[in-house]
């Protein structure tokens, strides 16, 4: 006999989750939709809390360790809110030839953060990028969604001091 | 859809263009975007609607025009380039549309940059408006498919691709008719189509520009494929780091749906075939086609023993059919043009053309396509314009993390499959980063160890365990701690983890570190004997405690 099973109730009234439910629903509801669902929950709130992964989980029917695993398995997914301004420096060949490292420990010394970490008071996340693609023109540091191109160590400190205040 | 009806597209498309004066291309792929190309276009579309030329001067977003190190670039309609071109410059542009070329900006179309290439897989790129699919019609797209759907079995697709000799080119160059066949000739209740668009290598870009600057040319690659192997079903398995082509891969799907040359009883005929775009999250490993199929089936992107081949048991068990972006747009010419004509470019063993990504400590970077068979001399020196402020070039990286530094004295080699596997490097997806003396080969052996490190799955210990290690020993070199002993264990640990790790990542990631040793052993030995690095790049530093 097949049995029914109910289908989970998404953890608050926030209105976001239709649009995870949405997502879901493109994919059948199936686990293979997995990584899809992160992507849309981690676009519509920042990050992926615990209570979003036991949800996504049971709706799509796998263990929570395997919706874990995959949280944690892939870069490009958080489980900390993320700061209001992110900093992300690339750190790809062509940058490093060019001196992203010096760059990164720039905004490292200037936030007094790890890369993957956000400020005091969730003002600024700091991140290294694998490779972003606009290699002919390293170093490329991306500041929220603008891409800056053959970045210079002091565009970069008086971006952030900018930014530090809030 | 019949071809009579694609050429009524096409041709409706031609007096539509054909109604302006003139046209203006704005290169808005991510390069020259960085490089703030969108204001550029923004002030021209302003500046004609200002000017009322609505009907007389048209603004086109393009894709990649190539040489990116000089961006944002501009294209005329009569083949005036111009580069640097900011918001300012758009008046004094219009100006002298259909006349005499604004000398100020003028970027000569003579130059090797140019001259030296030939363009098969981007020869849209910067020409066509990447968001409309009837500007891609209007250049003879789509017209290898309904020729393959109307008049070719799937055999004769098979055997045409055969001939042409192309090769895969994601990396490890396997003959891609020979690929085909094999998904073709296994049996399974479905068949896939999967296009590898996770473009990893860190200094490669010739994919993104691809997908940016041309995406219905991968689509119609894929359909090709999936007609020739039997497949109903594709996926295109895109970096999450390439917002922009993900874009243009929205917009193009749906579109491709809509004139019913993606769907169902495509072009009246039986053939249905569905693409779905999956987004990867950031791991590297996912390159390798087993971990792809894990990661679209929603999954951890870990790799499994080969064999079965994907070809045989891939996605859900089923036959697949996985080729780079690359491929898959090499296909609609060759289906045009005919095997033959692709298997007259190139050398003996690799056909066609191929694209690279020219970056690092070099004038001209970009994206370039040239024969299979110029040498690196050419590439690095002719095309690229050579190194910037009088220093002298030191080594090229090709193949990223899994492939090797090229010393200057192997500069005459042609480029194509087995002559760059010969020098311990490979050909990779197209990556080429240009180090001059300033680059400490050490250090740069760190660096692709650390990525190695960092992108390790950790299901199988050689890789997991062993690139820990490597990175340890480079790390103390660069600190001028290390010892003899660290060199002979670090040469060691090349052969265990090329011979015993699981998947492509582990088996490669030695090769930085066993073509340096190779090329610049004294570099090695100078860190450890004198504590001396040439390059300047590293310092003595106190060993660090590993936590």
């Amino acid at each position: 006999m097949a049995t029914h099973v109910a289908k989970p109730v998404p953890p608050n009234q926030d209105k976001r989750w239709k649009l995870v439910d949405s997502s879901m629903r493109r994919t059948g509801e199936h686990s293979r939709g997995l990584i899809e669902t992160l992507h849309t929950v981690q676009e519509a709130f920042g990050y992926l809390d615990k209570e979003a992964l036991h949800y996504v989980a049971a709706s799509l029917r796998v263990p929570l360790s395997r919706a874990y695993g995959v949280a944690t398995f892939y870069h490009y997914f958080t489980l900390k809110p993320a700061g209001r301004h992110a900093c992300s420096v690339c750190t790809g060949t062509a940058c490093h030839i060019k001196g992203s490292a010096e760059l990164l420990g720039v905004a490292k010394r200037a936030l007094g953060i790890k890369p993957g970490d956000t400020t005091q008071g969730g003002q600024v996340s700091l991140l290294s990028e694998r490779c972003i693609g606009p290699c002919g023109l390293g170093p490329v540091v991306v500041y929220d969604e603008e891409v800056a191109a053959e970045e210079t160590p002091q565009a970069l400190a008086l971006r952030l001091k900018k930014w530090m205040v809030p | 859809m019949t071809l009579e009806k694609l050429e009524q597209i096409a041709q409706c498309e031609r007096e539509r263009q054909a109604q302006f004066a003139d046209g203006v291309n704005v290169c808005v792929a991510t390069g020259c975007l960085a490089s703030q190309s969108q204001s550029v276009k923004g002030a021209l579309d302003s500046e004609v609607a200002s000017r009322g030329w609505e009907n007389r001067c048209r603004v086109k977003g393009v894709g990649c025009l190539g040489l990116c190190s000089e961006g944002p670039l501009v294209s005329t309609r009569s083949g005036v380039l111009y580069k640097r071109v900011t918001a300012a410059d758009a008046g004094e542009i219009l100006d002298h549309a259909g006349k005499v070329p604004l000398r100020r900006l003028l970027c000569p179309t003579d130059m090797a940059f140019f001259r030296k290439q030939q363009k098969i897989v981007t020869e849209n790129s910067g020409v066509v408006d990447p968001e409309r699919i009837e500007d891609y019609i209007s250049a003879g797209g789509y017209s290898a498919l309904i020729q393959v759907l109307t008049e070719m079995t799937p055999v004769q697709v098979i055997q045409e691709v055969t001939k042409s000799g192309l090769r895969g080119r994601g990396g490890a160059g396997y003959p891609t008719g020979l690929k085909w066949s094999t998904v073709a000739k296994a049996v399974g209740i479905q068949k896939f189509v999967i296009c590898n668009a996770d473009e990893g290598d860190p200094g490669a870009f010739m994919d993104r520009s691809v997908l940016e600057s041309d995406p219905h040319r991968v689509i119609e690659g894929m359909l090709i494929a999936a007609y020739a192997v039997g497949a109903s079903e594709g996926y295109i398995y895109i970096r999450a780091e390439y917002p922009l082509a993900i874009k243009q891969l929205r917009t193009a799907l749906p579109q491709a749906e809509q004139l019913g040359l993606l769907g169902t009883a495509i072009c009246g005929t039986r053939f249905n075939f569905r693409i779905e775009l999956r987004v990867g999250a950031g791991a590297y490993v996912c390159g390798e086609e087993t971990a792809l199929i894990a990661s679209v089936e929603g999954k951890r992107g870990t790799p499994r023993p080969r064999p079965p081949y994907p070809a045989q048991a891939g996605l859900l068990g089923q036959p697949t059919l996985i080729n780079n972006v690359e491929t898959f747009a090499s296909i609609p010419p060759i289906i045009r043009k005919g095997g033959d004509w692709y298997a007259s470019i190139g050398t003996e063993k690799s056909k066609g053309t191929k694209v690279f990504s020219l970056t690092g400590q070099i004038h001209n970077t970009g994206v370039v396509e040239v024969p299979m068979g110029v040498t690196l001399r050419e590439i690095i020196f002719e095309i690229g314009g050579g190194i910037p402020k009088g220093r002298k070039f030191k080594a090229v990286q090709t193949g990223g993390p899994s492939g090797g530094c090229i010393p200057a004295h192997f500069l005459d080699t042609p480029v194509d499959y087995e002559s760059l596997a010969q020098l311990g490097s490979i050909m990779g997806s197209g990556g080429m980063v240009v180090m001059d003396e300033s680059s400490c080969m050490v250090d740069v052996a760190k660096y692709f160890m650390e990525f190695c490190m960092t992108e390790s799955c950790g299901k199988c210990i050689p890789c997991r365990v062993g690139t820990y290690q490597m990175h340890r020993i480079l790390s103390a070199i660069t600190n001028m701690t290390a010892t003899e002993q660290d060199l002979k264990i670090l040469e060691e640990l090349c052969d265990l983890l090329k011979n015993t790790s699981l998947c492509g990542l582990g088996q490669s990631a030695p090769n930085p570190v066993v073509s340096t040793l190779k090329s610049f052993g004294a570099e090695y030995k100078a860190h450890i004997q004198e504590h001396k690095c040439a390059a300047g790049v590293c310092t003595p530093k106190a060993q660090e405690v590993c936590a």
